[in-house]
Order: C-alpha cells, then structure tokens, then sequence
C-alpha cells in the first residue's frame, strides 16, 4: 500500500498513515498539599492514544479524570514540583517531548504543537491589542521583517474569518478594507466578544502552522452557535494544514458532530478507545454505557434518567465483552473486590485490551491479558477519509 | 406682565420624561461616558499647584534664611516691630504706622503678603518654599517607595517558597514596628553620628543630611505596602489564563516577566505610587509637625503648621500662620488623589476615560 500523502499549503507534505503524536504510558502525579507526607495524587495513570495527522481525536470524561493533564504534559506546562512525570513517553513525530530541556520546548511550543483554552475571556492579555498578541505569537518562532509580520498577522486573522464582516461592508473599496484592517489588529481584546477572542486565540495558536493543536475545552464557554461556527472553522483548518487535533470535551454532541477518534477517560486511564462511528454505535465499557445512557432524550421525559451508577453498579453489565468467561472483565476502580477477576499483580490492576481489531477497553489485568499483549492503541481513521485523503500515486 | 400671554411650562412632558431617562438629544454614543467630575479639574490644580510652587521657589528661598544664602533677612527684621504683623490686606492703622516707622529707620521689611511670623519672617515666602520642600521630598520618597516596593514583591511572588517566605515576614516585622518611632530613632541616631564623626559640620550640609534622613524615614515606611500590593497583584497575575496562553505560544519565563506581567503591572503600581506622592507628603508634614521631621530653618509645610498652631489662641486668633499651610496640604492631598485615580483610569485599556 502506497502513503497517504497530505499537501500543505505552505508546500510540504507529510505523511498521513505516520502518527504525529503518540502518548504512551503517562503518568503524572501531584505533591499532596493537604498531606505532605501522604501518596501523591495519581492524576494520571498510564494513558496510551495515538494521533494522526487531519485526525481529530476527542478526549471525553469527567472532571478531573486526565485529560487536561494529558494535553498539558504534551506541552510541558506542567509545574514540577508539584507535578511530577512518572513513566512514560510523548512522541511528537518521533521526538520525545518528556525528554526534552526547557529550551528545546520554548521552540517547539507554539510552533510544533500548539493549545487553545476554554476561557477566550481571559485568555488575551487585556493590555495588548490583538495584532500584538498575534505578531508576538509569529515572531516567536519566525524571522521576519516588521512588514512580513503584519502581513502574516492580517493572514491570520483572516484566515479565522474576523474580517468576513469587514468584507461584507467595504466590497468594493479595497482601500477602506485596508485601512480597517489595521484598525482592527489595533483593537484590545476587551472590545471583542467571546467567539472573536476565540477565533484571535486560534489565529495566534495556528500562527505557525503547527503540527498539533491541542484544544482544551475551546468551546465551553461560548454558546451553541458560536460553539457551531468554532468547530467548523477548526475542522476547515484542519483540512487545509493537516494538522491532528486534540479535542478535549465533555460535550458528547460535540464528539459525535466532529471526532474521529474517541477516547474515553476514568480516574486517569483510558476506559474505552474507538472510532467514534462505532464507539456510538456499540459502546462496549459499562462506564461509556453509562455515560450515553445518561443523556436525557426528547421522548421519555416520563421516566427517571438512568445515571452512570446506574450502569456500572449492575454486575451484568460488565459481563457483556467478549471472552468475559476468560477473565476479560473491564476494569472499574469502585468494583468490589470479591467480584473482580484474578489479577496478575496487586499492583498493576489495569491493562488497555484490543478486543476487536478497532476496539479497545480499559480492562483487569489477569495472567491471561498478560500472557498476549495487546497493541497500542492506533487507528489510522479519518471520517470523510475519501474526500480529504489522496493516495500518492493518483496526483 | 401681559396677562394674555400663556404661561409657558418650563418643563415640557417629553423633556421631563427625557431627562429622567438620563437621555439628551446629542448623545453621540451609549460608549462614551464621562469621567468622574472633578478629576480634569482637579488634575489642573495640581498642575497650577506644582508650576507656581515651581516658578516661585527660587524666589522664596532668596528670602528664606538658608546658611550660606546672600540675604539673611531674618536677622534684619528681628525686630517686635515687625514681628506677627497680618497680612498686608488686613493692616489696620496700627499696623500701617509700624511698618511706616520701621520703613523710615530705613530699617528691613519683608513682604507682607501673608503676614509675618513671630520673628517677623515673611510667611508667603516660607510657605513657598516649604511647598517645594515638601512636595520634593514627597515625590522622591514615593518614587523611592515604589521602587523598592515593585523590586521586592515581584521577587517575593516570582521565587515563592522560602524567598517568599523571607521577605515577606521581613516586611511583617517592619510593619509591625510603629513608624513614628522608626523615624524619631533614625533621626537621633544619624544626628548623633554627624556631631561625633563629623565635626565643624557645616550648617548647609547640617541640613542637607536633614533632608535625606526624612526621605530615608518616610520611603523605609512606604515602601512596606507597595510591596504587598505588588506581591499580591504579581501572585494573581501569574495564575491568569493569559499568562499560561503566552507558555503554552513558546514564551520563555523571562519574556512573560518583561512582556505580559509587568505591562500589567503597571496600571495598579502607578496608581498606588501616585498614592504614595500624597501619603509621604503627609507623613513627613506630620513628622516635621511633632518636630522630628525637618528643622528651622528649613521650612517644610508641617513645621510651618506646628509654628502657627500656638499662634491661634482665645486672645488673639492669628490664623494666617495656621491656615496657609493646611490649605496647601490639603489641595495637594486632593489633587495628587484624583490625579492617581485618573492615571489608573488611562493605564487601563477597557477604561472609558
């Protein structure tokens, strides 16, 4: 089979089918404030996912169950102490972001791999106007003349689409459009709404064409239309650079409008890995039942909503994988101890299991498990794959 | 008046109506809002205060006694004649016929402006010149205040930990102290230095060693409070989202300092500092007014205040002795504040102002 190839605008191509991040095995712990001496908080604990380019793999979960603290120590800003890496890797295409100095990660954050955050309100510093946020944002990584950064800046912006009004107004006075233009990088942040901060953090992550952009939460905290218009923009983005984003929800709407890849996360392990497709389809961990289960629906407003206690407290529920008279049982931190399988060691109770050949779920680590492997979870899938992917040989 | 004519209503409905609502005809815009009223007004003042205490300083002091000046008119009009004379617009018979006689006896007379004080000094030029001093001293202390305050608490906030710890308490202990009595100790201790290690003291440099021990005594206790403000402002100012935005872009430690917290940082310092001007006027007035601050005959605004004070009895009120000065502090008090609230207001882009 020939590679995928992707041709980015600004003329390099990159290979499809190689994964431009891989986290293996993370886990990150805290100091204990409350208990100096005591354990330290695990917040996350063996995470292993794979990102594509042009692949958007949502990160789905509760509060508190990693994922934040996965995107963040794909960044490194995770404060040491009281952070601390435990084991594990980050390779962005290759390189291993963990093992990195300080240094090396100012260049590469900002322009390799790139974050926006869920509070657009607050994410602009108030005394800056944009267009210097964004050309520091562009100088940072990249040599250029005032004039070229302007230029780039303006590129940016419009990329975003903040100058779609503008254009709207002065179509035929390209001088006008101009002059507003530079008016507008002029502007403070405090004059924005919060889908325009938005669009600015965004113009200032992508401002150097990284190769993955980690969105945390970016639109919590804007409403549904706004919400809308976002995620479009980052999914034409994505198409245009082929950059793999990582998007971190608790907006199961959002997964199933825009994911490709879904990876659902408890107590800072991965329960279920999937394409969203079938993730959807076939939920297999009782937590991500639960999960879907809990989602109130327009038709049985009648009935009390089933919670994901609901789910996971029932026994039956976690006999339901395949192989489960063999020990496949998955894993669930509050399952009583007389009701889970044998386990290989005490210690390390959690292994991630291939069940089906796209199919992953967090399960018990018996001798069985153990015995085979299984691999790290990959899958090189794209929803619109035909539409956006073509293969080397037919250029 | 014409009784056919009809008595117009003074208030029409509609602009009643539009009054109470708060809206005029020509409001341009909902944006723009007025700033507080006073605050031009009384940056002019300050302005008009500072030009005129400018201006005429290097009069005044021709005319204050200073070791080793041309003049020493002090001594020429030590004379009752001329002593506690009221201002020259208020002079009665009496007071025209003692300013005749000593004119005649060719004798030295001050400017009468405000009145003379007890050795027959001219209190428009003191109170001239103990301004400048005053406010000199001010605007030095505060700017020495600040800088020591900022150096401190953004080291404070930025190390964290044990520094923080350090400094901080350091700065507990200091507060804890009473700073009248920091200075009164300062005060003795560097005059009891300056007899013994330096002898035949020139009187000039006498005075000059006055006045960087009040300076010293009045930014070693401002500071104190900056610092917390700014370790405070430093402390939430890390924790902003904007701050992790600018890491997460590739910004180094360095560069987040320089570029995203200090321009921050600049708006609450400036008004505080602008605060500082007022509060180290008023302290060292206070200090020069219990008579540990600057000495005769230096005139500072407090001790010109402490030399009226005994001045205004039952028997005899002579006010122009107490009321010049106070009305001087209290102007610049009011300026220098609305002055600080007017620059915290520009240094804030979201502001209206």
């Amino acid at each position: 089979m020939q590679p995928a190839v992707h041709k980015s605008p600004m003329g390099e191509s990159l290979l499809l089918n190689r994964p431009v991040l891989e986290v293996a095995d993370l886990a990150v712990s805290f100091d204990n404030a409350s208990n100096p001496g005591g354990p330290r908080i695990q917040a996350v604990a063996g995470v292993t996912m794979t990102l594509f380019p042009k692949q958007t793999l949502a990160v789905v979960g509760e509060s508190g169950c990693g994922k934040s603290v996965t995107a963040m120590s794909a960044m490194q800003l995770i404060p040491r102490p009281p952070g601390r890496m435990d084991r594990g890797s980050i390779l962005l295409d290759g390189n291993d972001l963990l093992s990195m100095s300080e240094k090396q990660m100012l260049s590469v954050r900002g322009s390799k791999i790139a974050m926006i955050f869920q509070e657009p309100m607050t994410s602009l510093n108030p005394v800056y106007s944009i267009g210097n946020q964004i050309l520091e944002a562009i100088l940072l990584h990249q040599k250029l003349t005032p004039q070229q950064a302007v230029e780039r800046a303006i590129g940016a912006l419009e990329e975003v689409g903040i100058y779609n009004r503008l254009k709207e107004r002065y179509q035929n006075d390209l001088v006008a459009l101009t002059k507003n233009k530079h008016h507008l990088l002029a502007e403070y942040p405090h004059r924005f709404s919060g889908g325009m901060r938005q669009r600015v953090m965004i113009a200032m992550a992508l401002a150097c064409q990284p190769r993955v952009l980690l969105a945390d939460e970016p639109t919590t905290a804007l409403d549904v239309t706004i919400q809308a218009q976002i995620l479009d923009l980052l999914r034409q983005l994505q198409r245009d650079r082929g950059m793999g984003i990582m998007l971190i929800t608790h907006n199961l709407g959002v997964v199933a409008e825009n994911a490709d890849v879904v990876c659902v996360m408890y107590a800072g392990r991965v329960v279920e890995y999937a394409p969203v497709f079938e993730l959807f389809d076939r939920p297999m961990h009782p937590y991500t039942r639960g999960l879907f289960s809990s989602i109130p629906g327009l038709r049985n407003e009648m009935h009390r909503l089933t919670t994901v206690e609901d789910v996971t407290n029932n026994p039956a529920e976690f006999r339901k994988l395949p192989g489960s008279e063999k020990g496949v049982i998955p894993w669930w931190p509050h399952m009583p101890v007389e009701a889970r399988p044998k386990l290989a060691h005490e210690r390390d109770a959690y292994c991630l299991h291939q069940i089906e050949p796209n199919r992953w779920v967090g399960c018990w680590r018996t001798p069985e498990l153990e015995a085979h492997a299984s691999p790290k979870p990959s899958l090189d899938f794209r929803r619109h794959d035909e539409s956006s992917i073509m293969p080397l040989g037919s250029r | 008046m014409n009784p056919t004519e009809p008595v117009r209503n003074p208030f029409p409905p509609q602009s009643l109506a539009r009054r109470v609502a708060g809206v005029t005809e020509h409001t341009a815009s909902p944006i723009r809002v007025r700033p507080s009223v006073g605050r031009g007004i009384a940056t002019w003042l300050l302005a008009a205060l500072l030009v005129s205490i400018g201006v005429l300083a290097p009069w005044s002091f021709g005319r204050v006694d200073l070791p080793g000046g041309t003049q020493t008119p002090r001594w020429a009009a030590q004379n009752l004649q001329l002593s506690l004379l009221p201002p020259s617009w208020l002079s009665d018979e009496q007071v025209q016929q003692r300013v005749q006689s000593a004119v005649q006896t060719g004798q030295y007379v001050p400017g009468r402006w405000l009145g003379t004080d007890r050795i027959g000094r001219d209190v428009f030029a003191r109170l001239v010149a103990g301004s400048a001093i005053s406010l000199t001293l001010g605007l030095c202390a505060a700017a020495a205040a600040t800088m020591i305050g900022v150096v401190w608490g953004t080291v404070a906030a930025w190390f964290g930990g044990r520094v923080d710890a350090i400094l901080m308490r350091s700065v507990d202990v200091m507060y804890a102290l009473p700073s009248i009595l920091l200075a009164t100790l300062l005060s003795v201790a560097v005059d009891g230095i300056a007899d013994r290690s330096l002898q035949d003291v020139s009187p000039a440099l006498r005075q000059l060693i006055n006045l960087l021990t009040m300076l010293v005594a009045v930014a070693g206790v401002g500071w104190l409070t900056m610092s917390r403000v700014v370790r405070g402002q430093v402390l939430s100012l890390r924790e902003r989202p904007f701050v992790e935005a600018a890491r997460a872009m590739g910004a180094g430690n360095r560069r987040i300092f320089w570029f995203h917290l200090l321009p921050n940082l600049a708006g609450p310092v400036a008004a505080y500092a602008a605060l500082a001007v007022p509060a180290a006027i008023l302290s060292e007035s206070f200090l020069s007014f219990l008579g540990i601050g600057i000495r005769e005959p230096l005139p500072s605004l407090g001790n010109l205040a402490a030399d009226g004070l005994p001045e205004l009895n039952l028997v005899k009120g002579r006010w122009w002795l107490l009321a010049p000065p106070c009305v001087v502090i209290a102007l610049a008090l009011l300026s220098l504040n609305f002055a600080a609230d007017r620059l915290r207001d520009r240094l804030d882009p979201a502001s209206p102002g």
